[in-house]
């Protein structure tokens, strides 16, 4: 032990430095939040509740193309097409995606070439039962009506990096 | 004589006629194509099989250059082929990108996507990128009919439906019209394409232009279970491909068999897949006052076998349909001969075959792929159009070489390649037989002549007389010519003829009843039960025959379900692994693509069930077991895909057949080609096709009437 060392440990050098840290902590800005009252930032690549987006008119986008299908590597999603009864139009008539499965990659919203499947902000969609985790068509279709706003900002940042 | 030619380094020498591009894959290398088709002819017109030849300035269509055409080298060296040199590549990406101009970027929304030669293709060998920024070109839709989709945008010019339906088909219904970008693939007026074959051009096209209607956006091809299996529509057994996803067949596609149909299938055959769907049988039904009630497979399985113990064994028939495999055939042949039933038939049509005449007296001897040799055809009452729709696309094939001389006895229907008409029937076949007609000096003089008579003629009450006759002709027309050629064809119309005969499903002994007796006796109140197995033709209802008891065990609910009092729902071909045995006696198997609909189950397990319950069971428990008692019996069933050389005394005791002719017209027994069995009839294509084809024919007949 030389003389710096014996020093230090006489003056409980590694109390006051530790103990200094913690008054800095103490009388800095909180980090933390309050959760349910209070929100983080998210990214605008953020990826949280599936959602199927319509057209300004109202048109759903989604073809049908069963690109999303073939690439979700969890098989979470299950499509069935058909022509559509008043067009002919190529269209989903069931578009299921098992939430449970998902392992929330992006890779759907990545291969839709239609920007019809996104993965939205909403991370808040815990459920008390399993079932009500098995997304259907419809109801995809009402988070992309509910989070429209939302989901078009985030893609419009985005897009300059895509 | 051969020519030899330097592929990329590689010196490979080839036969006389061979193209350049023929020659690359010989060597095992690929050149992208559109327009060439191996079954079709050369039309150049794609541009994107360009290959370089060392020496010559610009690029080659190998599709359209023979080995032999190219000039040789000074010094007689042979010359050079290179595919991977920087010209080629900048040839093929500038070929790419003038397809792609004009093709419309809707890759999602097409039905193509996954088996699209342009989508592979482009990205193989183009550069992934366009310059072009003008507006696309567009192009009305046509409509040409139920079976066939077209999306006309994405047309890139190759020709090969148009080719098809010339060269293949044999009607001139597609072409084209326009040049350059105006150039339009079309039907010229607007009306369904009718010919047998038509859907085969979907898969010919190389892009989405023309696709499937009646599956249309349902699946995409990378979720289907393929299962490779073979074709009952016909007797001709055509190699299919079976597309299932989950438990429902999605599509059904043909597959290469250069021994029967090449890679062509009827619409038939490819488009009755949603019959498997309606109409089925899932469930046992047993008839309680006069009404169908559904019933466990244990009560219908008692009420079947209890009629049948009740029963006197000469008041027992059982018939066959045309839709059975082998192993049902003779399961339920053992079961009837164990319970001492002699009235068992295999011909519901009444054809007056018989195993006892030799193997060669009911089987197509000559082979389909045998036609291409022959010089002389007689068709006697068939009209092969109908009754085997790829067949007659061999015999289109083999006219469309030359030399090949056809006459016809019976219907003079459209056949798609032109004949001498020799008469409507039997006095006609007579003449041909004993000699003063002209034909039969063609069939002499003719190196290899074949006979072809069908199920107008044999099926016939004089059926008998009338193979004779046509063996008679056959045998005269083979005297003193190659022994190992064989000019006497029988054509059947339904797959589970042949196997039947094979098996000796036809009445035991003398005073047995046939088909067409067991009928009769059921409407004359002679006859106490009856097993209907998938025989859907035999008519019963409305005729007074109550007092039958009618076990009916099929797949659909047609003709047969409606008059049965039990109904045991069975498994359809393509849910079944069964022997199947076309005209020619090739064994071919089905496989199991999906599983039977509720609790239906095979056939052939069915038959067995029912023995146990007549105290008569059936020494096999499983298909292997069933399988190695059928080989005992007919040992040629174990030879799959091949066809054994039936023996000629066959034809000898057919040509001693004798008997009175009627004067009567031959007349096929295929009124509607779309409506022969009851999966077709089950299925609402078919219907439109039939509907269609109906309307058509009333339309030419009104203005033929103008």
């Amino acid at each position: 032990m030389n003389v710096a060392q014996s020093l230090r440990a006489l003056f409980l050098w590694e109390f006051v430095s530790a103990f200094g840290l913690a008054m800095r902590q103490f009388f800095s800005k909180k980090k933390t939040i309050d959760y349910p009252f209070e929100r983080g930032p998210l990214s605008p690549r953020f990826r949280g509740e599936h959602a199927l987006r319509r057209y300004p008119n109202g048109e759903e986008r989604c073809i049908a193309c069963k690109l999303c299908e073939a690439i979700c590597p969890a098989q979470a999603i299950t499509i069935e097409a058909g022509p559509r009864r008043n067009d002919g139009t190529r269209r989903p008539t069931r578009y299921d995606i098992d939430m449970v499965k998902c392992i929330y990659c992006g890779l759907c919203e990545e291969a839709c070439p239609v920007d019809a499947i996104v993965e939205g902000p909403n991370f808040e969609f815990a459920t008390e039962t399993r079932e009500e985790l098995y997304y259907n068509k419809e109801r995809l279709l009402d988070n992309g009506d509910r989070w429209e706003r939302e989901i078009a900002k985030n893609l419009e940042l985005d897009a300059p990096y895509r | 004589m051969s020519k030899q030619i330097i592929i990329d380094g590689t010196l490979i020498e080839v036969a006389d006629g061979t193209t350049i591009l023929q020659a690359c894959e010989q060597t095992g290398i690929e050149i992208p194509r559109f327009c060439y088709h191996e079954r079709l002819s050369i039309a150049g017109n794609c541009r994107m099989c360009l290959v370089e030849v060392v020496g010559i300035g610009k690029p080659i269509a190998s599709c359209a250059m023979g080995v032999g055409d190219l000039p040789p080298n000074r010094d007689g060296s042979p010359r050079e082929v290179s595919t991977k040199s920087p010209l080629v590549k900048h040839a093929r990406e500038g070929v790419m990108e003038f397809l792609l101009i004009n093709h419309p970027l809707d890759c999602p929304i097409c039905d193509q996507g996954g088996e699209c030669d342009l989508q592979d293709q482009a990205m193989a060998f183009g550069f992934g990128g366009s310059r072009f920024v003008e507006n696309k070109r567009a192009v009305e839709e046509k409509y040409i009919g139920p079976l066939i989709k077209t999306f006309m945008n994405r047309c890139i010019h190759c020709t090969r439906c148009v080719r098809f339906m010339t060269e293949i088909a044999g009607v001139e219904e597609l072409g084209a019209i326009g040049r350059g970008e105006d150039m339009e693939i079309t039907t010229y007026l607007e009306h369904g394409i009718l010919t047998e074959m038509s859907a085969n051009v979907n898969d010919l096209c190389p892009v989405g232009a023309l696709t499937h209607r009646p599956w249309s956006y349902m699946a995409r091809p990378w979720e289907f279970e393929k299962t490779e299996s073979f074709d009952v529509m016909d007797a001709v057994g055509s190699a299919i491909r079976v597309d299932a996803r989950g438990r429902e067949v999605m599509r059904i596609l043909p597959r290469n068999n250069d021994d029967v149909n090449e890679e062509w299938i009827s619409d038939k055959t490819r488009h009755v897949s949603d019959g498997l769907r309606t109409q089925r049988l899932d469930r046992p039904y047993v008839r309680e006052d006069g009404k169908l009630r559904p019933a466990s497979w244990a009560e219908a399985l008692a009420a079947a076998a209890a009629k049948l113990k009740e029963a006197k064994p000469e008041r027992i028939g059982a018939i066959v349909g045309d839709l059975a495999g082998a192993e049902e055939m003779f399961a339920l042949r053992e079961l009837m001969t164990r319970i001492d039933v002699k009235n068992i038939d295999c011909r519901q049509d009444g054809a007056k075959l018989a195993p006892s005449l030799g193997r060669a007296s009911y089987l197509f001897n000559t082979t389909i792929a045998g036609i291409e040799q022959a010089d002389a055809l007689l068709l006697i009452g068939t009209n092969p159009r109908l009754e085997a729709a790829v067949f007659n696309a061999r015999i289109l094939k083999r006219w469309r070489t030359g030399g090949l001389k056809v006459g016809v006895i019976g219907e003079q229907a459209p056949l798609t390649y032109p004949y001498d008409y020799l008469g409507a029937g039997a006095k006609t076949l007579g003449e041909v037989a004993e000699g003063p007609h002209a034909f039969a000096k063609v069939l002499k003089d003719a190196e290899r002549s074949m006979v072809i008579i069908g199920a107008g003629a044999y099926a016939r009450a004089d059926g008998a007389a009338l193979l004779g006759l046509s063996a008679r002709i056959a045998l005269g027309a083979m005297e003193g010519k190659d022994a190992s050629w064989n000019g006497f064809n029988v054509l059947h119309t339904a797959a589970s003829r042949v196997a039947g005969l094979d098996l000796g499903f036809v009445p035991v002994g003398k005073g047995a009843l046939n088909a067409q007796d067991q009928v009769a006796a059921a409407v004359k109140g002679k006859l106490d039960v009856l097993y209907l197995l998938g025989a859907d033709e035999v008519d019963l209802a409305n005729k007074g025959s109550d007092s039958t008891f009618v076990i009916y065990q099929g797949t659909h609910g047609d003709a047969g379900a409606h008059r049965a009092d039990v109904i045991l729902p069975a498994a359809a071909y393509t849910e079944k692994s069964a022997t199947y045995v076309n005209t020619e006696g090739r064994v071919q198997f089905t496989k199991r693509a999906v599983f039977a609909p509720g609790e239906a189950k095979e056939d052939w397990a069915i038959v067995r069930a029912l023995s146990a319950h007549l105290d008569h069971t059936l020494p096999f428990d499983t298909l292997t077991t069933l399988r190695s008692a059928m080989y005992a019996v007919a040992p040629h069933l174990a030879r799959l895909d091949a066809v054994a050389p039936a023996d000629r005394k066959g034809i000898e005791s057919v040509a001693k057949l004798k008997g009175s002719t009627i004067d009567e017209p031959f007349v096929s027994p295929v009124r509607d080609f779309y409506l022969t069995n009851p999966i077709a009839r089950a299925s609402a294509v078919m219907a439109e096709m039939s509907a269609l084809k109906k309307s058509m024919n009333a339309g030419s007949r009104l203005s033929a009437a103008e």
